[in-house]
């Protein structure tokens, strides 16, 4: 059987700054990715960073993710496996994966996971109809193919990659009709919601998606009004002339892996749904480590944060010196605080403060 | 809105009818769905309809999500040959 010391599952911002840490402490480290081209979601943020300079505020992701694949080429000890997936993962730290048609094992005495998260879809009429995307599906297609997905589009769900995708649909010609939110509030932060208002978009609260209308594809989104359990309220009814309807409604931590291994997972509503109970990082699988959006999810700013402080657990489990770890540990952990500071952050800071509860 | 016009499994073309269906003939657990349904082992391992089962059986039973468990997960994430097993297999015999 194949064998590597460290695998890391992922090649996201959380993924890619998880293997930094643990070649600059000397391991060896085979990097797992099922996409051609490395950086996960970094590589479809064509917008600039909000943060501090730590986390490359007022850089675009595009340009973040080269930047930490540089970072890795120089280590003779690492290895890239990209176009590849983990398909099973065993309590004995056993990966199985699939390259073209090729399976094979792989050994790690210790694996890193930063799978990520998957898109949600929600139940309306007619939701199997072309012209209906998912946001993340959307951004492919536009930053990554440059490939309009229609003229005129209905946005559902007003967090952070709905308001951003909106004005990426704009940038590219592309006209929103509206920005529908379920809840009583726009979700994501206020300078992106800005910025579509300044451009006519209007943002409508307690509002959802009820049809899609069309014989082969999207002529038209009914949205309606929703009541305080979130019910559609019949009447309330007002049509959009659309050929596209975006869902961004949130994301849920891919745990599948974690899981099929036994690792435990618990609900938490804030951080996502199920994600794996961590204690720093490590799972309840030793030698087992989640970083990123399956952890809790959150922007690339924090992904990238955690990968750091997970990589260098993990190192230092396998008994690597790692230098100025304490103060490095320290001051990564700030820089978190600090990223989930204020409003926006309640949710995940309310999330972690339950799994401490756990562990 | 018209539950028979709502896909909640692509991978299996179940709709929110043949959810309710299958509730009020008495399955009402992820896995027995699942098992009935397909819901959950097309190519998406229910990272697409798992959200939307979950709450779905949470709200027509009237319980609390976290307390609905989700699906059992089991290798593989997706298809693999069984061609491409056997081979790999073989490999390891011959080193």
């Amino acid at each position: 059987m194949q064998k590597s010391e460290v695998v890391v599952v992922g090649a996201g911002p959380a993924g890619l700054t998880a293997a930094h840490e643990l070649l600059k402490a000397g391991a060896e480290v085979t990097l797992i990715d099922r996409n051609a081209s490395l950086g996960g979601q970094l590589i479809k943020q064509t917008h600039k960073f909000f943060g501090s300079e730590k986390q490359y505020a007022a850089h675009r992701g595009i340009d973040i993710l080269e930047r930490l694949t540089e970072n890795l080429i120089p280590y003779e000890r690492f290895h890239l496996l990209s176009e590849t997936t983990v398909v099973g993962f065993y309590h004995d730290k056993v990966l199985t994966c699939l390259k073209d048609d090729r399976y094979f094992k792989l050994q790690a005495d210790s694996v890193i996971f930063a799978t990520g998260a998957s898109e949600h879809s929600i139940p309306f009429e007619n939701n199997d109809l072309p012209g209906v995307y998912a946001a993340g599906a959307v951004q492919t297609l536009m930053n990554e193919y440059g490939i309009k997905p229609g003229q005129r589009v209905l946005m559902v769900g007003s967090g952070n990659i709905g308001l951003i995708v909106s004005y990426q649909l704009m940038q590219a010609g592309v006209d929103v009709a509206a920005v529908l939110e379920a809840s009583e509030r726009i979700g994501g932060y206020l300078v992106h919601a800005s910025k579509l208002r300044r451009l006519g978009v209007e943002i409508r609260t307690n509002m959802s998606i009820k049809s899609a209308i069309g014989e082969a594809h999207v002529e038209a989104a009914e949205a309606w009004r929703l009541d305080e359990d979130w019910q559609g309220i019949e009447g309330s009814e007002e049509r959009y002339d659309v050929d596209t309807i975006c869902i961004a409604v949130g994301l849920s931590p891919l745990t599948e892996l974690l899981e099929q291994a036994g690792a435990e997972v618990e609900y938490i509503s804030e951080l996502g749904g199920n994600v794996p109970v961590l204690k720093d990082y490590e799972t309840t699988i030793e030698g087992v480590y989640a970083c990123g959006d399956l952890a809790n999810i959150e922007e690339a700013s924090s992904a990238m944060v955690e990968g750091r402080i997970a990589g260098i657990r993990a190192a230092q489990a396998l008994d690597y010196t790692v230098e100025n770890a304490e103060m490095r540990l320290k001051a990564l952990d700030d820089e978190l605080v600090d990223l989930r500071s204020g409003p926006p952050g309640d949710n995940v800071r309310r999330g972690l403060k339950k799994m401490e509860g756990l562990t | 809105m018209d539950p028979n016009k709502v896909i909640i499994c692509r991978c299996s073309d179940v709709t929110l009818q043949d959810l309710h269906d299958l509730f009020k003939e008495g399955y009402e657990t992820f896995d027995e769905v699942k098992r009935i349904a397909r819901v959950g082992m097309g190519p998406c391992q229910a990272n697409t309809c798992g959200k939307i089962v979950r709450k779905e059986i949470a709200r027509y039973f009237n319980r609390p999500i976290e307390d609905v468990e989700f699906h059992r997960m089991r290798p593989f994430t997706m298809g693999v040959k069984l061609s491409a097993i056997k081979e790999a297999a073989e490999d390891e015999e011959e080193s």
